[in-house]
């Protein structure tokens, strides 16, 4: 019977994998989650139904209820939710997956007999309380945070000591209970509760622009969660799936660090926002020139190669539909325009192409960074929506800017530079631009929907 | 420091498992183009939603007048399942939309 089971657990195994590297490629992505969603219904369908116990069939109601529970509610918020607010989710639902290991190890500490079980085991037990708990505060720290419910950066002085006096003292008592055997709710409980600390306060000082390289590393911490969870049951899917994402979600936290110049160190233990206040705004850097709506369509009109720059705040005002348009005015007047695309334009590595994706934009017409930089010198204008840090040239020019060395995207090498934004407000990581007072660069302000939609009845009109 | 050496040679087949593992983690997300970073994050994050899979093992295992060991089991239960089916429901929304205008 349980031969059966393992052969189940075998090919889903197989499916997470064939899964996840098909999940790597535009054409295959989306059957890539399907057969890895198969084999994960698969090997839920096979540990409820597949085993040797005398199961009371009041506890299959149970199980029967709480799955139909979470799948709607589940299934629910993944289809309501709005596009923008994807990273929230990702981090919300990564937040649930670290809870339900660490009420896992829960039950087992108290299902063992602490006192006979090998450290071993004890060790797995308690790293799967500590760990689904940090990932579980931490995830929804990081939920809180985007979505603006938690909105000041608390800092605490000397917040680096004090969380790693945290970490000690959880594998100091930790160790104590794994060495010396103890079989004690309160330490248990202790051991959770400074898990749960430890994670809000693991989030709580990571600034802005850092926020998805956490959520990256929290996602790949419940998979190592989950396979700790895995050894203790010696279940194989929950083992290789966990290690697979928690191997995989660390190469993409390094890719995400990359893209912005950080190292994973400096995200975790450096301040990003901390030392850049807003002192910065008072600095003198020139004046700003505005523009009208009228003009910048006039100057789009007749330019050869249009380069579109979006950023959150493009999302934010829910102005990708109204920029497709634009786009689709222009190519139809000859005029050649790109999307240039900054790795971490959006909130997450891909967010932005997600978002264009959702207007129906032409996959071509959107560039990487890399590809779209030697443009910038023959674009004509550049109509950078609701980005800021992401064309600061103080990550080429300024030593003692917070991003200096992030890789940006060189819009000031355009003929034209026509920047749309709210106010002169500070961007996410709340640093002056001096792109904005640049000779070249023209500041069209108001809400990046109104002003879109703005230009496209201008240019119409021409 | 013995018994851990102990655990390592017993379960041998366990430590190079999670080593391949690692490595095909690894191997599988290496070179993937941007675009895909989220959708794959999201991807990822459903597949650690595997847990259920022990919370599920956890109520099998649980006697029926256990209510703490039920209880608890049973909001592992909801939330891990919160985490696949949502992790996966999401992904699919983001694919569609690159699929559409091909």
């Amino acid at each position: 019977m349980s031969s059966i089971l393992s052969i189940i657990y075998l090919i889903a195994t197989v499916t997470f994998i064939v899964g996840l590297k098909k999940l790597g490629h535009p054409d295959s992505a989306k059957s890539g989650n399907l057969t890895a969603a198969g084999g994960m219904g698969l090997a839920i369908v096979g540990t409820i139904f597949i085993h040797d116990l005398q199961v009371p069939t009041i506890i299959y109601i149970l199980i029967g209820i709480a799955i139909l529970l979470g799948a709607i509610i589940g299934w629910f918020i993944a289809i309501k939710v709005e596009m923008t607010k994807m990273p929230e989710l990702v981090s919300l639902f990564n937040g649930f997956g670290g809870a339900s290991a660490a009420l896992i190890g829960i039950v087992e500490f108290g299902n063992s007999d602490i006192k006979t079980t090998s450290a071993t085991i004890v060790a797995t037990i308690l790293s799967a309380i500590v760990i689904g708990a940090i990932t579980f505060s931490g995830s929804l720290m990081a939920w809180g945070k985007l979505n603006g419910s938690v909105k000041s950066i608390i800092k605490i002085p000397q917040y680096n000591i004090i969380n790693n006096l945290v970490i000690i003292a959880i594998v100091l008592m930790a160790a104590f209970v794994v060495i010396e055997n103890i079989d004690n709710q309160i330490l248990l409980y202790s051991l959770l509760f400074a898990g749960l600390v430890y994670g809000v306060l693991f989030v709580m000082p990571i600034g802005g622009a850092d926020m998805p390289v956490v959520i990256s590393l929290l996602n790949s911490l419940t998979g190592i969660a989950a396979a700790i969870t895995g050894i203790l049951y010696d279940n194989m899917v929950m083992l290789v799936g966990g290690i697979l994402v928690g191997s995989a979600g660390i190469i993409l936290t390094v890719a995400m660090c990359k893209a912005m110049n950080r190292t994973l160190l400096s995200v975790i233990f450096g301040s990003f926002t901390a030392s850049a206040g807003t002192e910065g705004t008072n600095k003198a850097l020139g004046s700003i020139k505005s523009t009208t709506a009228s003009d910048t369509a006039i100057i789009m009109n007749y330019a050869t190669n249009v380069i579109i720059v979006p950023g959150y705040g493009l999302a934010v005002a829910q102005a990708q539909h109204v920029a497709h348009e634009l786009e689709e005015l222009l190519v139809a007047k000859g005029v050649n325009v790109k999307y240039a695309i900054h790795p971490v334009a959006g909130r997450m590595p891909g967010h932005m192409n997600v978002l264009l994706a959702e207007s129906n934009v032409d996959y071509s017409m959107l560039v990487e960074m890399e590809d779209i930089n030697p443009q910038f010198n023959n674009a004509d204008v550049v109509l950078v929506v609701g980005a800021n840090d992401v064309v600061n040239p103080a990550a080429h020019n300024d030593p003692s800017s917070p991003i200096y060395g992030m890789p940006i995207l060189d819009v000031e090498n355009a003929k034209h530079v026509v920047v749309n934004k709210r106010s002169m407000k500070a961007g996410y990581a709340g640093i002056e631009n001096e792109l904005f007072y640049n000779a070249k660069t023209s500041m069209l302000f108001g809400d990046a929907k109104s002003v879109l939609a703005d230009l496209v009845s201008e240019i119409k009109n021409m | 420091m013995k018994e851990l050496i102990e655990f390592i040679s017993n379960n041998l087949q366990i430590v190079y498992i999670i080593i391949l593992a690692i490595f095909v983690g690894i191997e599988v997300i290496k070179s993937i183009p941007a675009v895909l970073h989220t959708p794959l994050m999201s991807g990822a994050n459903a597949l650690s939603g595997v847990v259920i899979v022990g919370a599920i093992l956890v109520m099998l295992h649980s006697n029926p007048t256990d209510y703490l060991a039920l209880g608890l089991g049973f909001t592992a239960v909801v939330l891990g399942i919160l985490n696949v089916v949502g992790g996966f429901a999401v992904t699919n929304r983001m694919l569609e939309m690159f699929k559409k205008k091909k």
